[in-house]
């Protein structure tokens, strides 16, 4: 037994290693380790572990960890807690332990290393499967465990079987359909600082099971009775525990309240370690059997059809009187008997089953009156329960009376407390029945009780068994309560496990990313990419290097890494027929090398996607598509193929990441592309806009297309992926005679917008047609294709759907923030919800306008071009004017030069 | 975590998978002889049984094929899992 040191409340204490920390502190005399939550009354320890509802302590060592209760914590060398008033506080220390996850598969998992628990796994492992055994304490044997009573060797001899794997500190926080259980293993907290660092703190089990077995046994319950909250008052079993195997020896006087014989048994352990029992109320009218002989023959008062009805506090708040009265099983109080000076009043309730990872499932627990217990009895296919929890109690069968409490009918119900952690009493309950609420789900909620980190694991058959009485109504009828996981509080880091910062998300970059990290852009998420957002020179804002950028692109030549738009290869000899089926437009007429810009909907008719679609060869195309929507554009094509039209010989493939684009916009770019590509013919007329040529640039092949987000002169640089960073610098090299300048999302977004070219998820938000976004141009009306058939619907056909606009604020610097409303208010009738119109979609300052412009979605907007509005900011309201969505270059006269 | 049988790989879990609602809904062959309603009926309509329901799904983390399979969404069990234009399995009792 190694003696270590801890630390609670900024006291220095010393205790035994490996003991809990409720342990050590009743040790050393402590029996108020906390203010309850909310009426800040001492609180001390009630149970013996998970089950604790008062206990809580903040750890401030180690990692530290918020709300524990002091009844799951082992002590080791340099311990540091203190005790917590019911909400602890987040450690302001970054966590540089390891957490780590895992899968199993197993035959049988057996949830509970007691008796039940060992006997299950012995019968799993004769017939030669993998079995799985886990335990929530630091040991197994359960009840055997704590309450010293000898395991019969040869059970205890399985958990060294090959087959087995037995892991104890091992808590399963959830059970779900298909076998599958999620456990939390506790592995170095109890080592202190003797380990290796790169064993991680917390493993977290990913079980799947054909079967399993539930041995979770059974916690004891409390009484309710005035001033039962007090700092000396425990849970028998806990109570003799402490006592009798931790040789807790503080206590000298104490009282026993019992609705069963395990108050009895409980009453011999403390009796046998010096603690002197006063009384036993036992609130049967008698009780028989070799443990009530026995406590008659140490001459332990009985007192038949009593209990405690209320208590007295020392100086300190801490327990010193018990008043016992007969008390029927209703709760009534029939007629005092006496009170008892003492520092213990050990209660046995009965036993509450652990039902909790059942409940998780949807299996209801079955009340047992005879038992006083709600168990496990109707199991499905796959789970099944053993011991306590399956009502087999073994050793502790201890023919209980159904009884929860006193029911006063006066201010003592103030404090007759139900539930610890929430300071929830039976007023409280009185009150939700007063209010007409019968469902313990209602009750639940509306009193609080069984909410807390502890889910009520000490109180929820308790408040089942009170309502009963309060509505008279059969506690069958009434039912458990839902418990939901995890069955205690587990850490987010357990369950993010390794997947934190950089690992949280996988992060994709360009081959081009280690140029635009030397160039100190900041960068913009976009899905899992990393686009440059803009190119800061020395100590430009975002705006002045947005603005810079702009201008390079309309009066010279930028360039832009356009590499992360998705691409897919859609080959085979159905790839016409396929993309005309897919796009909105026809593609089965376009010529090879050319390209086209299409629209995909859905079948409600809403756009879902746009991009380029080159044909490369008269099977093949490329398809490009936003950079977001690569993935669900593959996963569209991919369902349609396999699900409507397995006839169509066509294969597609992402190639995203083969490909490096390189896009060169402005006027200049047809000087630089001359210079790249001397052997290219660049001229219009040779080389048109929407068509691709090959060449060599900068010595390696390439696909050039005359693409143009922009509305200026444009050409797309396709390269292999390899050759990506090596073209881009040839670009910036040879570039630098036209004092050619990177831009990044930013520039993008701001040209496409004076151009009024769409972002798909901005300009839209899933309820646009083609025609809302005023591209009737690209609906084909001579094939059919997806989504066609919705226009004619009424809905979409009517008018007065929100149509894309642009939209001028009259003062030309007044910004109008994205998802800002339209009203079609004036000045003089106000602003209210009847007069919104619409809302702003994208919104810029533009250098070349020299204005702000934006762009919006607005009901009827088409007929309202022309028309003033009014944009509502906080106190201000915006006069604007809604526009075309056209900003720059109505006439398409830049495009080609 | 849902356990699902794909017929390609057999059985992984769920985050594998996504999920493509009721199975054996047809495009229909001529759209535009349909009524108003029928057409909304083949894009909004689905049947939401308590008990067993023909469900589509795909391996999206996997193979990223298709298939169909009969789930209980009152219990969550399945039954046998198909490729897609193959004869259904009866209903699971």
């Amino acid at each position: 037994m190694t003696q270590v040191n801890f630390e609670f409340d900024s006291k220095i204490y010393s205790g035994t290693k490996g003991e809990t920390l409720a342990v050590a502190l009743l040790k050393n005399g402590i029996k108020t380790f906390t203010d309850s939550t909310y009426l800040s009354r001492p609180r001390g320890v009630i149970g013996l572990a998970a089950e604790e509802p008062c206990a809580l302590v903040q750890i401030d060592s180690g990692s530290g960890e918020p709300m524990v209760p002091a009844t799951t914590v082992e002590l080791v060398e340099g311990l540091a807690a203190r005790g917590l008033a019911g909400i602890g506080d987040l450690p302001n220390v970054d966590d540089d332990a390891r957490y780590d996850k895992t899968n199993r598969h197993v035959e049988v998992l057996i949830i509970g290393a007691g008796i039940a628990g060992l006997k299950a796994a012995k019968t799993a492992l004769t017939k030669k499967q993998r079995v799985m055994l886990i335990d929530d304490s630091p040991t197994p044997g359960g009840y055997f465990s704590q309450a010293n009573l000898e395991i019969d060797p040869q059970l205890l001899a399985v958990l060294t079987d090959p087959n087995l794997l037995h892991l104890q500190r091992t808590t399963a926080i959830g059970l779900y359909d298909q076998g599958y259980v999620v456990a939390v293993e506790k592995r170095t907290d109890h080592l202190a600082a003797n380990y290796d660092p790169k064993v991680a703190r917390i493993r977290t089990w990913h079980i799947r099971a054909k079967e399993i077995i539930l041995a979770t046994g059974a916690f004891q319950r409390f009484l309710v009775f005035a001033n039962n909250d007090r700092p000396g008052i425990m849970l028998s079993h806990a109570a003799a525990t402490y006592v009798d195997k931790y040789k807790v020896a503080i206590f000298k006087n104490a009282v026993v309240i019992t609705v069963d014989d395990q108050g009895y048994r409980d009453a011999i352990r403390l009796h046998q370690n010096g603690v002197k029992v006063r009384a036993i109320a036992d609130i049967r009218d008698e009780a028989h059997g070799p443990l009530v002989e026995q406590v008659k023959s140490l001459g332990i008062e009985i007192i038949y059809s009593a209990t405690a009805t209320n208590t007295k506090a020392d100086d300190k708040g801490e327990l010193s009187q018990v008043s016992i009265a007969q008390v029927s099983l209703s709760g009534e109080v029939k007629s005092f008997v006496k009170d008892i000076d003492c520092d213990l009043l050990a209660i046995s309730g009965g036993w509450t089953p652990t039902v909790h990872l059942a409940t998780f499932i949807g299996i209801k627990p079955i009340w047992q009156a005879k038992q006083a217990a709600f168990v496990l009895a109707a199991m499905p296919k796959g789970i099944s329960a053993s011991g306590a929890v399956a009502g087999d109690f073994g050793v502790i069968e201890n023919d209980p009376a159904v009884f929860f409490g006193v029911l006063p009918k006066d201010e003592a119900c103030e404090v007759s407390f139900i539930d610890l952690q929430r300071d929830a009493t039976l007023r409280d309950l009185k009150r939700a029945t007063g209010a007409g609420l019968t469902s313990i789900e209602h009750i639940k909620r509306y009193t609080t009780i069984g909410t807390a980190h502890d889910q009520g694991k000490t109180s929820g058959t308790t408040t089942i068994g009170l309502l009963s009485q309060l509505i008279n109504k059969p506690i069958p009828e009434i039912g458990t309560l839902n418990f939901r996981p995890p069955y205690i509080p587990v850490l987010f880091a357990a369950l993010a496990g390794r997947d934190r910062g950089e690992l949280s998300d996988p992060i994709r970059t360009t081959p081009i990313h280690s140029w635009h990290l030397q160039a100190n852009a900041p960068f913009e998420d976009v899905g899992q990419w990393k686009r440059p957002w803009y190119f800061p020179k020395e100590n430009e804002d975002i705006h002045q290097a947005v603005k810079r950028e702009c201008l390079a692109a309309r009066n010279s030549v930028a360039v832009m890494d356009a590499s992360t738009l998705g691409k897919i290869s859609i080959q085979g000899p159905d790839a016409a027929i396929f993309l005309d089926r897919i796009y909105t437009n026809m593609f089965s007429t376009l010529k090879i090398d050319h390209s086209r810009y299409g629209l995909m909907c859905g079948v409600d008719g809403m756009v879902i996607d746009d991009g380029v679609t080159t044909r490369l060869a008269e099977n093949r195309f490329l398809m490009t598509t936003t950079t977001s929507g690569a993935a669900k554009v593959l996963d569209w094509l991919e369902e349609w193929l396999q699900t409507e039209w397995p006839e169509l010989k066509v294969y597609c493939t992402s190639v995203t990441e083969q490909w490096a684009t390189v896009a060169i916009v402005g006027p200049n770019s047809r000087a630089l592309m001359k210079r790249l590509a001397p052997e290219l013919d660049v001229s219009n007329e040779s080389f048109a806009f929407m068509t691709n040529k090959y060449a060599e640039v900068a010595g390696v092949p390439a696909r050039i297309a005359r693409i143009s987000f922009s509305g200026e002169l444009a050409y797309e640089i396709n390269v292999e992926a390899f050759y990506g960073l090596h073209i881009w610098k040839s670009v910036m090299q040879m570039g630098k005679e036209f004092d050619i300048t990177a831009y990044g999302t930013e520039t993008m977004h701001v040209l496409r917008a004076e151009k009024g070219f769409i972002i798909v998820g901005q300009e839209t938000d899933g309820t646009q047609t083609p025609q809302d976004l005023a591209m009737d141009w690209i609906v084909s009306k001579k094939k059919d294709f997806i989504g066609k058939r919705s226009f004619l619907r009424s809905d979409t056909a009517r008018s007065g759907r929100h149509q894309l606009v642009g939209v001028l604020s009259k003062d030309k610097s007044a910004f109008l923030p994205e998802g800002a409303y339209l009203t079609a208010a004036d000045k003089s009738n106000g602003i209210s919800g009847s007069n919104h119109i619409g809302y702003i979609t994208s919104s810029y300052d533009s250098a070349t306008l020299d204005r702000v412009f934006s762009l919006a979605l607005v009901a009827d907007g088409q007929n309202r071009i022309g028309q003033s509005a009014i944009v509502p900011l906080g106190e201000n309201l915006i006069e604007v004017e809604i526009t075309e969505p056209i900003f720059y270059d109505k006439e398409n006269s830049r495009r080609d030069g | 975590m849902l356990s699902i049988n794909c017929p390609w790989c057999g059985a992984r879990d769920e985050t594998e998978f996504h999920y493509g609602s009721q199975a054996h809904i047809a495009y229909p062959d001529k759209p535009d002889e349909l009524s108003d309603q029928q057409w909304a009926e083949y894009i909004f309509y689905r049947d939401n049984p308590k008990g067993w329901l023909q469900e589509r799904w795909v391996h999206s983390a996997g193979c990223r094929r298709w298939f169909n399979v009969w789930r209980n969404t009152l219990t969550h069990q399945f039954g046998d899992s198909y490729q897609p234009f193959t004869t259904a399995p009866a209903r699971p009792q």
